[in-house]
Protein backbone atom coordinates (compact mmCIF):
# COMPACT_ATOMS: atom_id res chain seq x y z
CA UNK A 1 0.00 0.00 0.00
CA UNK A 2 1.18 3.44 -0.94
CA UNK A 3 0.33 7.42 0.84
CA UNK A 4 -1.55 9.17 -1.78
CA UNK A 5 -2.90 12.99 -2.33
CA UNK A 6 -5.98 12.76 -3.94
CA UNK A 7 -5.38 15.84 -6.81
CA UNK A 8 -8.77 15.37 -8.83
CA UNK A 9 -11.51 13.53 -10.55
CA UNK A 10 -12.12 11.62 -13.88
CA UNK A 11 -15.35 11.45 -15.53
CA UNK A 12 -15.87 8.59 -17.99
CA UNK A 13 -19.48 7.61 -20.20
CA UNK A 14 -17.97 4.54 -21.76
CA UNK A 15 -16.43 2.21 -19.44
CA UNK A 16 -16.69 -1.49 -18.47
CA UNK A 17 -19.81 -2.15 -16.66
CA UNK A 18 -18.28 -3.12 -13.71
CA UNK A 19 -17.45 0.72 -13.24
CA UNK A 20 -20.62 2.08 -13.40
CA UNK A 21 -21.65 4.27 -10.18
CA UNK A 22 -17.82 3.77 -9.04
CA UNK A 23 -15.49 6.77 -8.70
CA UNK A 24 -12.45 7.59 -10.69
CA UNK A 25 -10.10 9.34 -9.10
CA UNK A 26 -6.58 10.90 -9.81
CA UNK A 27 -3.92 10.38 -6.83
CA UNK A 28 -0.23 11.50 -6.70
CA UNK A 29 1.89 8.65 -4.70
CA UNK A 30 3.79 10.80 -1.65
CA UNK A 31 6.83 9.20 0.13
CA UNK A 32 7.28 8.82 3.95
CA UNK A 33 7.95 12.93 4.27
CA UNK A 34 4.53 13.25 1.75
CA UNK A 35 6.58 14.31 -0.85
CA UNK A 36 5.33 13.48 -4.23
CA UNK A 37 6.94 9.93 -6.09
CA UNK A 38 5.98 8.98 -9.57
CA UNK A 39 3.09 10.14 -11.88
CA UNK A 40 -0.19 10.25 -10.93
CA UNK A 41 -2.73 7.63 -12.03
CA UNK A 42 -6.17 6.50 -11.46
CA UNK A 43 -7.31 5.08 -8.43
CA UNK A 44 -10.59 3.70 -8.30
CA UNK A 45 -12.57 4.57 -5.16
CA UNK A 46 -13.28 2.19 -2.62
CA UNK A 47 -13.86 4.43 1.27
CA UNK A 48 -15.68 7.93 -0.65
CA UNK A 49 -12.70 10.15 -0.54
CA UNK A 50 -12.55 13.49 -2.41
CA UNK A 51 -10.30 15.84 -3.80
CA UNK A 52 -7.61 17.42 -1.29
CA UNK A 53 -7.75 14.20 0.91
CA UNK A 54 -4.66 12.08 1.99
CA UNK A 55 -5.21 8.72 1.17
CA UNK A 56 -3.44 5.08 1.21
CA UNK A 57 -4.18 2.70 -2.10
CA UNK A 58 -3.67 -1.05 -2.78
CA UNK A 59 -1.76 -2.10 -5.87
CA UNK A 60 -2.27 -5.11 -7.80
CA UNK A 61 -5.43 -8.31 -8.04
CA UNK A 62 -6.59 -7.37 -4.63
CA UNK A 63 -7.40 -3.93 -5.55
CA UNK A 64 -10.68 -5.58 -6.71
CA UNK A 65 -11.45 -7.29 -3.72
CA UNK A 66 -13.24 -4.46 -2.24
CA UNK A 67 -15.80 -4.85 -4.95
CA UNK A 68 -17.29 -7.58 -6.85
CA UNK A 69 -13.73 -9.17 -6.65
CA UNK A 70 -14.09 -11.39 -10.12
CA UNK A 71 -15.77 -8.79 -12.21
CA UNK A 72 -14.03 -5.46 -11.57
CA UNK A 73 -10.70 -4.27 -13.71
CA UNK A 74 -8.69 -2.05 -11.29
CA UNK A 75 -5.06 -2.38 -9.97
CA UNK A 76 -5.61 0.65 -7.88
CA UNK A 77 -8.13 0.75 -5.39
CA UNK A 78 -8.17 3.66 -2.70
CA UNK A 79 -8.80 1.70 0.52
CA UNK A 80 -8.64 4.32 3.44
CA UNK A 81 -8.46 7.94 4.40
CA UNK A 82 -5.83 8.78 6.41
CA UNK A 83 -7.01 11.81 9.39
CA UNK A 84 -4.36 14.28 8.61
CA UNK A 85 -1.01 14.59 7.54
CA UNK A 86 -0.35 14.94 11.23
CA UNK A 87 -1.75 11.43 11.34
CA UNK A 88 1.10 9.90 9.37
CA UNK A 89 3.82 9.32 11.79
CA UNK A 90 7.04 9.38 11.12
CA UNK A 91 10.02 8.77 13.19
CA UNK A 92 12.62 9.87 10.63
CA UNK A 93 11.51 13.46 10.54
CA UNK B 1 9.54 -10.17 0.65
CA UNK B 2 11.80 -7.69 1.59
CA UNK B 3 13.47 -6.44 4.55
CA UNK B 4 12.42 -3.32 5.97
CA UNK B 5 12.59 -0.99 9.07
CA UNK B 6 9.08 0.16 10.51
CA UNK B 7 10.12 4.11 10.72
CA UNK B 8 6.41 4.70 11.86
CA UNK B 9 2.53 4.47 11.18
CA UNK B 10 -0.91 6.17 9.95
CA UNK B 11 -4.23 6.77 11.36
CA UNK B 12 -7.07 6.48 8.88
CA UNK B 13 -10.92 6.21 10.60
CA UNK B 14 -12.40 5.97 7.01
CA UNK B 15 -11.02 2.67 5.70
CA UNK B 16 -12.01 -0.61 4.57
CA UNK B 17 -13.95 -2.82 7.17
CA UNK B 18 -11.31 -5.71 6.78
CA UNK B 19 -8.64 -2.89 8.28
CA UNK B 20 -10.31 -2.90 11.67
CA UNK B 21 -8.45 -3.15 14.91
CA UNK B 22 -5.36 -3.76 12.26
CA UNK B 23 -2.22 -1.38 12.46
CA UNK B 24 -1.21 0.20 9.52
CA UNK B 25 3.00 0.84 9.72
CA UNK B 26 5.11 2.59 7.44
CA UNK B 27 8.33 1.11 6.61
CA UNK B 28 11.03 1.70 4.71
CA UNK B 29 13.16 -0.79 2.37
CA UNK B 30 16.64 -1.31 3.34
CA UNK B 31 19.29 -3.57 2.25
CA UNK B 32 20.86 -7.10 3.96
CA UNK B 33 23.69 -4.50 5.18
CA UNK B 34 21.02 -1.97 6.84
CA UNK B 35 21.25 0.66 4.75
CA UNK B 36 18.36 2.75 3.69
CA UNK B 37 17.22 2.75 0.63
CA UNK B 38 14.64 5.07 -1.22
CA UNK B 39 11.52 2.59 -0.85
CA UNK B 40 8.66 3.62 1.94
CA UNK B 41 5.77 1.60 2.04
CA UNK B 42 2.35 0.82 3.80
CA UNK B 43 2.25 -2.61 5.19
CA UNK B 44 -0.51 -4.17 7.89
CA UNK B 45 1.14 -5.23 11.01
CA UNK B 46 0.55 -9.07 11.83
CA UNK B 47 3.49 -9.95 14.38
CA UNK B 48 2.99 -6.72 16.64
CA UNK B 49 6.01 -5.01 15.24
CA UNK B 50 6.94 -1.50 16.24
CA UNK B 51 9.21 1.03 15.20
CA UNK B 52 12.55 0.63 14.85
CA UNK B 53 11.94 -2.95 14.07
CA UNK B 54 13.84 -4.71 11.31
CA UNK B 55 10.50 -6.95 9.65
CA UNK B 56 10.24 -9.16 6.61
CA UNK B 57 7.21 -7.88 4.39
CA UNK B 58 5.20 -10.29 2.38
CA UNK B 59 3.67 -8.27 -0.89
CA UNK B 60 1.56 -10.87 -2.16
CA UNK B 61 -1.89 -10.72 -1.08
CA UNK B 62 -3.34 -13.64 -0.41
CA UNK B 63 -0.34 -14.06 1.90
CA UNK B 64 -0.69 -10.51 3.54
CA UNK B 65 -4.39 -10.97 4.00
CA UNK B 66 -4.44 -14.00 5.58
CA UNK B 67 -1.65 -13.10 7.91
CA UNK B 68 -3.20 -9.68 8.59
CA UNK B 69 -6.43 -10.70 9.14
CA UNK B 70 -7.15 -14.08 9.69
CA UNK B 71 -8.82 -14.60 6.12
CA UNK B 72 -7.91 -14.24 2.40
CA UNK B 73 -9.84 -11.84 0.07
CA UNK B 74 -9.21 -8.69 1.47
CA UNK B 75 -8.17 -5.35 -0.49
CA UNK B 76 -4.51 -5.40 1.41
CA UNK B 77 -1.42 -6.17 -1.09
CA UNK B 78 1.43 -6.39 1.63
CA UNK B 79 1.59 -7.47 5.37
CA UNK B 80 4.17 -7.31 7.87
CA UNK B 81 5.21 -11.15 8.42
CA UNK B 82 7.91 -11.60 10.53
CA UNK B 83 10.65 -9.64 12.85
CA UNK B 84 14.46 -10.34 11.50
CA UNK B 85 16.45 -10.82 14.46
CA UNK B 86 19.95 -10.74 12.18
CA UNK B 87 20.79 -11.05 8.74
CA UNK B 88 24.23 -13.29 7.76
CA UNK B 89 25.56 -12.73 5.15
CA UNK B 90 28.69 -14.40 3.19
CA UNK B 91 31.66 -12.54 4.28
CA UNK B 92 32.06 -11.28 -0.04
CA UNK B 93 28.57 -10.46 -0.22
CA UNK B 94 29.41 -7.16 2.15
CA UNK B 95 29.86 -4.30 0.65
Amino acid sequence: MQIARVIGTVVSTVKNAALDGRKLLIVQTLDADLKDKGRPMIALDSVGAGVGELVFWCRGKEASFPFKRDETPTDCTIVGIIDSNAHVFNSEK
Amino acid sequence: MLIARVIGNVVATQKNQRYEGARVMLCRQITPEGDDMDYTCLALDSVSAGEGDIVIIAREGWSASTAATGRPGAAIDSAIVGVIDYVDLLPNEKK
